[in-house]
């Protein structure tokens, strides 16, 4: 039985994404921790969050799970959810400037109010509801899920990484910006699987059936 | 582009959804868990559960409900009425809520919304906003409580502004004026909030027919539309609400 860990280091509701993990694949294993150990027992990790970046390192930093989360990259397959997606750069705009894990190069910027639509209407943050995700590139966790899907977002800060080949994905609000990751062993995402009904679910499931090394 | 959202609401009564829901087909219309499946699949954007149970000691049968509905539903979820204190707010949210809406706590105790914000993220805050015109002008409306008949003396604009700079993430506003009439939206009402508040408003009371969804979001500027009635008796499916709304050049989740 393949085995999956779901990353609770106190920020948010991790009962979706361990639900939504179970729903994808009934054969899988799912355990919610903030365990090292277990951790790093698991064949597959998922790094969810919601919250500030500032409380997020904190957390992080307070269990030990800032060598666990290198560790992992170098070793099994990483899925990155929201804020578990911009704690992967380098640093964010967000609480002042926090140095986040710096895994992958790059930075987390807030949207600059006023946005505005072509049509003029103005823009709210945070950037909430369900917009288009363009992929960038083919990637298996893209698998069985049509270009321009929509996915549910909920976020006020986005990651601008430095390689333009780490972008897997980008949304339009109202400039493109990186609304997928994905290098080597590591994918993340901006929007919300567990909350995107069946692109969701399916993206999910492509991370369990997901072997980067094949 | 961002799509517009459509959202279901549906009032639950200890356990059980009441104001009778009238699906063709389904087995038991006062199963949350059905009728959420049900909007599901027909493409709901969110869902809103509003406890209208009387007693607190019946709180507890909500949590369930919503523990059930994350199960097997996933898009976001928000649930409202009762949500007093900041452990009701984690009771939720552990049970697979996404969002609390807290309505008459944020009158009394306005800090209320700063604290929960603080705590959970504003994300998941959105507070409730029950206003009604005001004798003073036509552009000028006020915040009640208890379902429209207890006034506050709190402008409905300030109010709203207050909430979000205490961390509230999305409005939900309802035109006590219009709520059960389905004559439309207070458009005025819905224009003057969304444009006064950076964050998302989600407009409600008075849906009739699908116009009055487009007209929500074309004059008055909504970011999402909540309906009850329309929906629930089988008028109109959500669906159909998308077609219409994608018909009149609003951009949706088909």
């Amino acid at each position: 039985m393949s085995s999956v860990a779901v990353i609770d280091y106190g920020m948010g509701n991790l009962h979706s994404i361990a639900k939504a993990l179970q729903h994808a694949a009934s054969h899988c294993r799912v355990t919610v921790t903030d365990d090292p150990a277990t951790i790093m027992a698991a064949e597959r990790v998922v790094f969810p969050g919601v919250g500030s970046i500032g409380d997020c390192m904190d957390a992080l930093k307070l269990r030990g799970l800032v060598p666990v989360l290198a560790e992992v990259v170098r070793s099994r397959p990483l899925l990155g959810i929201c804020l578990g997606m911009q704690a992967l750069l380098d640093d964010s705009e967000e609480n002042g400037m926090t140095a986040c894990l710096g895994i992958v190069p790059g930075h987390v910027r807030r949207f600059s109010a006023p946005l505005s639509d072509p049509r003029g209407n103005l823009l709210k943050i945070p950037h909430m509801g369900w917009n288009q995700v363009i992929q960038s590139r083919p990637h298996p966790l893209w698998a069985g899920i049509p270009d321009r899907s929509r996915f549910y977002f909920v976020h006020s800060y986005y990651a601008c990484p430095n390689r333009v080949g780490d972008v897997a994905a980008t949304t339009s609000y109202p400039e493109p910006f990186a609304a997928a990751i994905a290098s080597g062993n590591l994918f993340a995402v901006q929007f919300h699987p567990e909350k995107s009904q069946a692109a969701g679910l399916r993206l999910l499931a492509n991370f369990l059936d997901w072997n980067p090394k094949d | 582009m961002l799509a517009t959202r459509i959202i279901p609401c549906l009032d639950v009564d200890n356990g059980r959804v009441v104001k009778g829901v009238r699906f063709v087909e389904i087995r038991d219309a006062g199963d949350p868990v059905e009728i959420a499946r049900r909007y599901d699949q027909e493409g709901a954007d969110e869902l809103t559960f509003l406890d209208i149970t009387a007693s607190s000691d019946d709180r507890e049968t909500m949590v369930h409900v919503v523990e059930q509905v994350a199960g097997e539903v996933f898009i976001p979820l928000t649930v409202g009425g009762g949500i007093r204190t900041i452990q009701d707010i984690r009771r939720m949210l552990n049970a697979g809520a996404d969002k609390v809406s807290i309505n008459t706590a944020a009158v009394f105790n306005p800090e209320f919304v700063k604290e929960a914000a603080d705590r959970f993220g504003s994300q998941c805050i959105v507070v409730a906003l029950d206003a009604k015109q005001t004798a003073h002008g036509p552009d000028r409306w006020e915040i009640f409580t208890h379902g429209g008949r207890k006034p506050t003396g709190l402008d409905a604009i300030e109010w709203a502004r207050k909430m979000v700079d205490y961390g509230a993430g999305e409005i939900l506003l309802t035109s006590m004026d219009r709520d059960g009439t389905k004559s439309g939206f207070d458009l005025a009402l819905t224009r003057a909030i969304s444009e006064a508040v950076p964050v998302p408003v989600i407009a409600s009371g008075g849906v009739g027919t699908l116009q009055h969804l487009a007209d929500g979001v074309t004059e008055g500027k909504a970011d999402a539309v909540l309906a009850a009635s329309i929906f629930h008796f089988g008028e109109y499916s959500i669906r159909q609400a998308k077609e219409f709304m994608a018909s009149r050049g609003i951009e949706v989740r088909l």
